[in-house]
């Protein structure tokens, strides 16, 4: 059988091998946690503890502000020593509030739910949105925002990505195989409060064990085998793969008729809806060539990665590079006290060797950019205009349309910072228009 | 040992294909080799004495023109050997070594680094030093051998098909320029390329398929015209230069296309007997409008919102 793919995207190393195979181990949680309230798409939550508190797990200590936003709830029980700015893997810092782990894991009140399908749309969709559950992948949208699109929107499909494009990355990976049946519930269990007609769990063909734990589970529910290529797990790539619809430019998937969520999402709406249980932990790979044991670890939510990089034995020589996600889109840290927040797929330590910045040499026309750009732009005309600030001509081409998946600059033989340019116009493109608005 | 880690930041992505452009440069000195090989075996060491000099030139003329505008010297790139090794392998065997440095010159010079060097020139290097001999010493550049001697011969298109061997031509054991007449190494050149990802197979065929179908409304042996004159190598070796074709899919088809059309309308009514130079440097000057007409469409764009 074919399998299905979209147009252009790349083949880089992959990488996995040293986590694919390798079970979940369940982190115990560290003494200090560092729980940020800035873990999604939207308004920050607003801090409701204050030092000297003392906290359980899973009580709400950051509240949804206005607009999207999402709640954040403690990871552990103990005592609130600080709430104060720290650094976020963004790189710079965030309100958090800090919790001192008393070891007791005394729980608030949980509610659970035997047969959680049964509930009604509307209890199911707020038990998400309390459980302050966003877009696991990396992206971060909360996802009870995302399950609700406008109320004459028809959704076909609900399509759960399970393709974990990026190297080194193997948590959704990991996910898929050891829990195929919340998997399955949580797709469920989301398919009806957005109403979809049918549920999709595409599935990259590279990991056949998930592929066929989930298909032992499917029932109705169509599991679909996708090209092994980057950025099958771009949402509007897995969009067109799986249903051969495109979403429109600067549109969104519901008005192609779907919705898309992580295979990860799905698991934390079964472990909301079913157990009660708010988003505070997550699985986080920890990996890449300088890491002594590459693991998959359960980890609570304000986990700082030294903590987790020390779990996983430590570096054998010192990183030149440590990312939160993949080497394609992660983002390079600054230190190794930053914690772990919901979006947080994994941490790639990478050689001082893989660390090294490319230099480059001037464009020679080559047309690989173009090739393998899965938005059908021409990345080394956005580059030029982007040196030249000719914005307006930026747009033109299309640089708002740009997924910023990195394919251009990746394989690029004069190695030119492609993505950079384009990113610069598309956040100059964006000012004018506020401009214009305004 | 995690205190004071120095970590490197920038943005992503942070791996990178391990292909480079002068692995690029290097793999099309590579397929030349072939073509070198039987230039030295039908046209003797004056193959070797005119493609060394060319190369020499070019190199040599990039690193001083560099020197002189204060800009870092990038020879190392290979593309300026590349330039002069294509130049050296289009002129004929009898050539005079100063000539051949001259053409080597004004294809860097005059063909590239006016322009501001690599990636930046809009005509093929090579073929404006061609362009550049034979406007300058119309006699020398057409002043044909046969093979393994040094007596004045015509070449086939001159000759005719009726008078050509088919295998002579496809061997290369005709009178031409060094480097165009054995079409089995140009072949042997171009498939290592494409292997290597180095060649966009739409130009060539695109060529081929225009040369065929004109040869056929003109009732000319397709064949014929396929294997003679510069067509096969600067189908393979000089209208797939990146930086002087189109970007896009489309736009290498209408390249390739339009190169076969101008050659046969040359070789059929023009008053050169052959017209590969002039066909692709034609499409050379249009490449940035085809680039801008054949922009792919965008992802989504012209998609409408379901309802």
């Amino acid at each position: 059988m074919r399998v299905k793919t979209f147009f252009g995207g790349i083949h880089p190393k992959y990488e996995k091998e040293t986590t694919a195979g390798s079970p979940i181990e369940i982190l115990p949680a560290p003494e200090t946690l560092v729980v940020s309230m800035d873990q999604h798409t939207g308004a920050p939550a607003a801090p409701v503890v204050a030092k000297g508190d003392t906290v359980k797990v899973g009580q709400v200590i950051g509240e949804t502000s206005h607009g999207i936003s999402a709640p954040i709830h403690s990871p552990v029980s103990g005592k609130v020593t600080a709430v104060e700015p720290r650094l976020h893997p963004c790189g710079s810092s965030r309100m958090a509030v800090v919790i001192e782990n008393d070891g007791r894991d005394e729980w608030v009140e949980r509610e659970n739910h035997n047969d959680p399908v049964q509930l009604d749309r509307n209890t199911i969709l707020q038990k998400i949105k309390d459980a302050g559950i966003v877009g696991m992948g990396g992206g971060g949208f909360p996802a009870a925002v995302k399950l609700s699109p406008p109320k004459n929107a028809v959704i076909d499909y609900l399509i759960l990505n399970g393709s974990e494009c990026e190297p080194y990355l193997t948590a959704d990976h990991r996910v898929m195989v050891e829990y195929a049946d919340d998997v399955i519930l949580g797709a469920k269990l989301m398919a009806k409060v957005c109403g979809a007609r049918k549920i999709i769990i595409a599935v990259e063909d590279n990991k056949p064990d998930a592929i066929t734990a989930l298909q032992e589970r499917a029932g109705a529910i169509e599991i679909v085998p996708v090209a092994t290529k980057y950025p099958q797990g771009g949402e509007k790539q897995l969009i067109k793969a799986v249903t051969g619809r495109e979403v429109p430019s600067r549109g969104l998937p519901f008005q192609a008729g779907t919705i898309v969520h992580n295979v990860s999402t799905a698991l934390a709406v079964t472990r909301a809806v079913r157990d009660g249980e708010p988003s505070i932990m997550r699985v986080v790979t920890v990996t890449g060539g300088v890491v002594n044991e590459p693991k998959n670890f359960l980890a609570r939510i304000g986990t700082p990665f030294e903590y987790l990089f020390e779990a996983a034995g430590g570096f054998k020589e010192e990183p030149g590079k440590i990312l939160v996600g993949g080497p394609m889109m992660g983002v390079t840290q600054i230190s190794l006290d930053t914690p772990v927040v919901k979006t947080v797929t994994g941490l790639v330590a990478l050689s001082k060797d893989d660390s090294s910045l490319p230099e480059s040499i001037p464009c020679i026309k080559c047309a690989r950019c173009v090739d393998v750009c899965p938005a059908y732009l021409m990345p080394l005309r956005l580059e030029a205009f982007g040196m030249n600030e000719m914005w307006d001509e930026a747009a033109e081409y299309g640089a708002m349309d740009c997924i910023e998946c990195g394919c251009c600059s990746y394989i690029c033989p004069s190695k030119r910072p492609l993505l950079q340019y384009i990113r610069l116009a598309k956040r100059e493109i964006a000012a004018a228009n506020r401009r214009k608005s305004s | 040992m995690m205190e004071d880690l120095k970590l490197v930041i920038s943005p992503s992505p942070h791996i990178r294909d391990k292909d480079t452009t002068q692995n690029i440069m290097f793999s099309v000195l590579v397929s030349l080799l072939p073509v070198l090989v039987a230039a030295v075996y039908f046209f003797g060491l004056n193959a070797l004495r005119l493609v060394v000099l060319s190369s020499a030139a070019a190199v040599a003329t990039e690193a001083v023109f560099q020197k002189l505008r204060k800009k870092p010297i990038t020879v190392w790139d290979g593309s300026a050997l590349v330039t002069g090794m294509l130049l050296g392998l289009i002129v004929p065997p009898t050539l005079p070594s100063w000539m051949v440095v001259l053409g080597s010159v004004f294809a860097i010079a005059i063909g590239k680094q006016v322009f501001g060097g690599l990636g930046q020139n809009p005509f093929n290097p090579a073929l404006v030093g061609r362009a550049f001999l034979t406007a300058s010493f119309a006699v020398p550049m057409t002043a044909w051998t046969g093979p393994f001697d040094t007596v004045s011969a015509a070449t086939p298109l001159a000759l005719g098909a009726a008078r050509t061997s088919l295998p002579d031509l496809f061997f290369g054991s005709v009178a031409g320029s060094l480097g165009e007449t054995s079409a089995l190494a140009i072949l042997l050149g171009g498939i290592y390329l494409f292997y290597r990802g180095a060649l966009d197979y739409r130009i060539p065929l695109g060529i081929f398929g225009s040369t065929i179908v004109i040869s056929l409304l003109a009732g000319q042996n397709p064949v014929f015209h396929l294997l003679s004159g510069s067509l096969l190598f600067g189908a393979v070796f000089m209208a797939t230069d990146m930086v002087t074709s189109p970007v896009t899919p489309i736009g290498r088809w209408i390249f390739g296309i339009g190169v076969g059309l101008i050659i046969m309308l040359i070789r059929l009514w023009g008053s050169y007997p052959e017209g590969v130079t002039f066909a692709i440097l034609i499409m050379n000057a249009v490449t940035p409008l085809l680039n801008r007409w054949t922009r792919p469409r965008i992802y989504g764009q012209g998609v409408k919102a379901s309802e």
